[in-house]
């Protein structure tokens, strides 16, 4: 292929993927006009939905942009600064059509982002990774980027440029709600991993050490495992709510049948098995010679299991961590469906109304949430693994 | 020995629950009050059942279709050049939520079997692809020089050796993706998919914990038939492929 088509070894491959979405993307409606949250809407293309000619100065922006990444062999820094000057370009179209479309006064109509706008922005953003990837960037300058790109985002968001945009206005109505929801969200996510950290760090010592309640207790998490996530969370209503009416003193204890309770106890039985079988996994890949040493100094077993084998197995705990961060923060959604709040509450809400820019609201701000979360820990699980090499040669 | 006996169980249990479902009326009577009817009837179970197989068995099979080409594709010299996009986007996709996955379905397919048909199939894709990438990258590289020696052409070495020796581990790929699927479908029905979700879901609307279990049970039952019978399609595959696993 390559040698009976040699002009094609000039265009960059991926740039030609990049530039096939992104001219999808201006062809297809950039946002959907809708009379009204619940109806179907109207979709109007970039050109039409941005005041005089500044649709044509942002598409022939966009579509040299995509036209440049077509090149071979252009450095990577230029094409991750064309790409984020791509997203950048993106956002401000979706923020003007919405200003522009809509009507003063009129608190009925949206102007939701449409598949065109979705195509532009996933165009520049697998541009930028692409660039990204390539550039292999150290752990520091991930973490900067990380840092930078939630500031930009958060940046955008707060300066007002997308509040006329569908999702922003359903914001706008329910702000107190959001971060109601944010805090019922993170305290699901993180309560739970908590709460799974103080059984299974314990769970998976004890495992470690005493050989037979290996088997019995790694399948019974295993089971706990299939069951599935809707079934979970419903079981557990009618299970904590029978606790709470029968046991004295639970109820004191906060356990409920209703409320955030059930959800935080289902995402708990979730998050067990990752954390006790990789303490597990951790402590069993001590080499054997390390804990002969330490007994070998003196140290008690205790000082050995603290010590030593703990902080050796601390970048496969962490693993664990980033697998329940990530896994709870998306499952913490299917609490919205049982009264427990979090994201999943606007998720469900939006489904039953029909109101997709409801299911926006609920859904974008989790996938943040994971997304962060997941590199966030991957950097801070490498950063550690480098540090426990350079520690034990 | 014991585990077998435990899957046979298990078989068994999930057939009479399908199949004779009214004669577990008295079992699930404990878990209702207020006279509320143990067992689901609105729709058949053996029904419900059914669907969701076929919808997660038409998500999974595509998603491994077009997962282990594109896993072959990025690891030919022609697709090399998407390797490094390609890891990055398989390990950032997995982190999305598969219920935000379907929620996001939604408006683009409307409500039915579509969007959750759709969630499932992006989901399962990445377990595959990353598993298809894994393997196909990290061949022993001694059997590939072998290969090239005995004069075998690409296809041939791709067909031949590569992806028998790569199986297993697609294959656990694939397992991966059929367990989250499974459980992840049931959600379809917050959206109107036809699967066993429907029962959970009518159990959390009527507060009958009954309905809750069952739909629990039978999916739980699945995945634990679903993800053995990948296990020993897995080590078959291996020993086909003559590599040494231990068990």
């Amino acid at each position: 292929m390559r040698f009976a088509l040699p002009p094609l070894s000039a265009l960059s491959p991926t740039g030609l993927l990049f530039a096939a979405t992104g001219a999808i993307g201006l062809w297809l409606p950039l946002v959907q006009f809708k009379p009204n949250r619940i109806v179907a809407g109207q979709g109007v293309d970039l050109i039409a939905a941005l005041p005089g000619p500044a649709g044509w100065a942002v598409a022939l922006g966009m579509a040299a942009i995509l036209a440049l990444g077509l090149a071979a062999g252009r450095g990577l820094g230029l094409r991750l600064g064309l790409a984020v000057l791509g997203l950048g370009l993106s956002l401000f179209a979706l923020g003007l059509a919405a200003r522009g479309l809509m009507p003063e006064g009129n608190r009925m109509a949206r102007v939701s982002p449409a598949a065109g706008f979705w195509l532009q922005f996933l165009a520049f953003a697998l541009m930028a990774t692409d660039a990204l990837a390539r550039l292999r960037p150290g752990i520091r300058t991930r973490a900067a980027i990380l840092a930078g790109a939630v500031a930009a985002g958060t940046g955008v968001l707060a300066s007002g440029w997308l509040d006329r945009t569908s999702v922003m206005i359903e914001y706008a109505a329910r702000a107190e709600m959001f971060s109601r929801s944010l805090w019922q969200h993170l305290l699901l996510a993180f309560g739970s991993l908590g709460l799974a950290f103080i059984v299974g760090l314990p769970l998976g010592i004890a495992i470690f050490m005493a050989r037979p309640l290996r088997k019995p207790v790694l399948t019974l998490l295993n089971m706990l495992q299939t069951i599935p996530s809707l079934a979970l969370f419903g079981i557990m209503i009618p299970i904590f709510g029978w606790v709470a009416a029968h046991v004295p003193g639970a109820a004191d204890l906060g356990v409920a049948g209703i409320g955030p309770f059930p959800a935080l106890m289902a995402l708990f039985l979730y998050a067990l098995l990752p954390v006790v079988s990789n303490t597990w996994v951790g402590l069993s890949s001590v080499s054997p010679a390390v804990r002969d040493a330490a007994l070998g100094i003196g140290m008690t077993p205790a000082q050995v299991l603290r010590q030593v084998e703990l902080p050796l197995a601390l970048p496969v705990v962490l693993a664990a961590v980033r697998i329940v961060l990530v896994q709870n923060i998306g499952l913490a959604v299917i609490a919205g469906l049982i009264g427990g709040g979090g994201f999943g509450s606007f998720v469900f809400q939006g489904l039953n109304q029909t109101a997709m820019d409801l299911i926006l609201l609920g859904a974008l701000p989790t996938i943040f949430l994971a997304l962060v979360a997941g590199i966030g820990l991957d950097l801070v699980i490498e950063t550690l693994s480098r540090q426990k090499h350079r520690s034990t040669p | 020995m014991i585990a077998k006996l435990f899957l046979t169980l298990a078989a068994a249990l999930l057939a009479a629950l399908l199949f004779t479902p009214e004669s577990f009326t008295e079992v699930f009577r404990p878990l209702t009050h207020n006279n509320a009817p143990p067992i689901y009837l609105q729709t058949s179970l053996l029904r419900l059942t059914l669907s969701h197989l076929a919808l997660v068995g038409i998500a999974v099979t595509a998603s491994t279709l077009v997962a282990v080409a594109g896993g072959v594709l990025v690891t030919r010299p022609a697709g090399r050049e998407f390797l490094p996009l390609a890891r990055t986007i398989t390990s950032v996709g997995q982190t999305f939520p598969p219920v935000a996955v379907l929620a996001l379905a939604v408006p683009a397919m409307g409500f039915g079997a579509g969007p959750t048909l759709v969630a499932l199939f992006l989901y399962g894709l990445l377990p595959v692809f990353e598993n298809t990438l894994t393997a196909l990258s990290t061949l022993p590289p001694s059997v590939l020089e072998a290969a090239r020696g005995m004069g075998l052409t690409r296809r041939q070495r791709l067909w031949q050796v590569e992806l028998p020796l790569a199986l297993p581990v697609i294959l656990a790929g694939v397992r991966l993706t059929a367990v989250i699927s499974l459980a992840t479908a049931t959600i379809g029905s917050t959206v109107a998919a036809k699967t066993l979700g429907e029962v959970i879901i009518a159990g959390l609307l009527s507060a009958n914990p009954a309905f809750v279990v069952q739909g629990g049970l039978i999916t739980g039952l699945l995945a634990i038939l679903i993800y053995e019978a990948f296990q020993r399609l897995e080590s078959w595959s291996a020993h086909r492929a003559g590599l040494i696993r231990p068990q």
